[in-house]
């Protein structure tokens, strides 16, 4: 055990989680929206809204997380039309490659989690809130939305988890985050399980905050049980 | 279409056969699962506090960590851990694990720990009522497990089961990292020699979905074999 090797790499590593933690603050921020709109979209009649949904949940969830980041950033740039329009400025940088490819990713997950949240929500509640004379938006703002999101608490934090593991791949596509500064201490200095016991204790740090935050929110989110 | 031709001109042949090399390393790292499960399920139900620390230290750290950190522990430390098992018994030559074995070895454990997980709640959803009727039924312990307790916890399990290996296919793309030449590896090659790399990316996704489509079926008809009766 080097232990000055671990001492000394601590604060390298600290710096790289900060990068992990903006790429998964922001992808998931981004990914919520994705995943109520395509959720709501999944509950629609029309066939043809209902199926784009399901596909876009199909082949997102389908498809290692890997491939989507190399299309995004390796693929999408030859494209020649893209490269002479603003979206080039965004393109062209691998931490919003990577911001765009997790956000898709984790919408698509999200989606299927919302959908199930609205679907078990009991239709007396529904109309109950119609037998108030309550109109179709409030329904959906006040009773739906909340119901739903107490319903997908659990299932939203194992989302959380997985996607903060997610952000690991960012390293493929020259992001120094915490997989990426480990890997490069690991293959300079050839002590690989010293520099895994540090990375690991933070990222295991940081599934704890996740895991007791969602913790406190079902909780605090749960009535008269 | 000239580009995924087979033989010499295209990469067709090399993109099916780096197909058949993630179906290989998925089942053996589900294989290998499954026998860390075996280990560490008991464990986790033992009534021993120690032996749940065991199981509780290998699944917490191992569904905490990102799979590509433990893929290059392994890859990294894995001919170095050999190496100094094979030095204590007097061998000093340089030992090299080849990329296969690293790979299944890293993903297996990974999907071990999720097969814990499910084993652990299949066994503990089934009745106590079925493990005390075993017993008066005066069944040998081994009986009682292979017979009564087994074919329940696999329907209860094959749902969930069905998701790890989901998982595991997926996380079969990260071993690229190692040089193993899967479906991502074959596509970064073909993609860096032709200069198409969203032709060669995309053609992956289809392959990775068309896998978990096809073992969605497979599973489906699985679920509804150990379902009869209910």
């Amino acid at each position: 055990m080097d232990f000055e090797l671990m001492i000394t790499s601590f604060p390298k590593l600290l710096n790289a989680a900060v990068i992990t933690l903006k790429l998964l603050s922001v992808s998931l921020f981004i990914g919520l929206f994705i995943g109520l709109l395509f959720a709501i979209l999944r509950l629609n009649k029309n066939i043809f809204l209902n199926r784009f949904a399901y596909g876009y949940s199909y082949v997102f969830r389908g498809t290692p997380l890997l491939v989507q980041i190399f299309i995004i950033y390796f693929g999408l740039g030859q494209i020649e039309y893209l490269r002479s329009t603003f979206l080039w400025v965004i393109l062209k940088e691998p931490y919003w490659c990577a911001i765009i490819a997790f956000a898709l990713n984790t919408g698509a997950y999200t989606s299927e989690i919302l959908r199930s949240a609205f679907q078990t929500i009991k239709p007396g509640l529904i109309e109950a809130g119609k037998s108030l004379g309550i109109s179709n938006k409030i329904i959906f703002y006040k009773i739906q939305i909340p119901i739903a999101i107490r319903q997908s608490l659990p299932a939203y934090g194992n989302e959380m988890i997985l996607m903060m593991k997610g952000t690991s791949l960012a390293s493929t596509v020259t992001l120094m985050d915490l997989t990426g500064v480990a890997k490069y201490i690991i293959s300079t200095t050839f002590k690989p399980i010293e520099v895994f016991i540090v990375a690991g204790s933070i990222y295991l740090f940081m599934t704890f905050c996740i895991h007791n935050v969602i913790k406190f929110l079902e909780r605090k989110y749960t009535f008269n049980s | 279409m000239k580009l995924l031709a087979f033989g010499k001109t295209g990469w067709g042949d090399e993109l099916f056969y780096a197909t058949l090399m993630t179906i290989a390393v998925a089942i053996t790292a589900m294989l290998i699962g499954f026998l860390f499960a075996l280990i560490f399920t008991p464990l986790k139900l033992s009534k021993y506090k120690s032996l749940n620390l065991i199981s509780n230290f290998y699944t917490t750290v191992i569904r905490g960590v990102p799979e590509l950190l433990v893929i290059y522990l392994f890859f990294f430390g894995g001919s170095g851990a050999i190496m100094y098992v094979a030095s204590i018994f007097g061998y000093f030559e340089y030992i090299e694990i080849n990329a296969f074995v690293t790979g299944a070895i890293s993903i297996g454990i990974i999907s071990g720990a999720y097969s814990t997980e499910v084993f652990r709640g299949a066994v503990q959803s089934i009745d106590s009522g079925q493990f005390e009727a075993a017993k008066v039924l005066g069944l040998t312990k081994f009986a009682q497990f292979y017979k009564i307790i087994l074919p329940q916890t696999l329907r209860l399990a094959i749902p969930n089961l069905s998701n790890v290996w989901q998982i595991t296919l997926k996380d079969t793309s990260l071993i690229s990292v190692t040089g193993l030449v899967e479906i991502m590896r074959q596509s970064y090659i073909a993609a860096g020699s032709t200069r198409d790399p969203l032709f060669f990316y995309s053609f992956a996704a289809i392959l990775y979905l068309l896998l978990t489509f096809l073992s969605m079926k497979i599973i489906n008809r699985l679920e509804v074999k150990y379902s009869r009766g209910y």
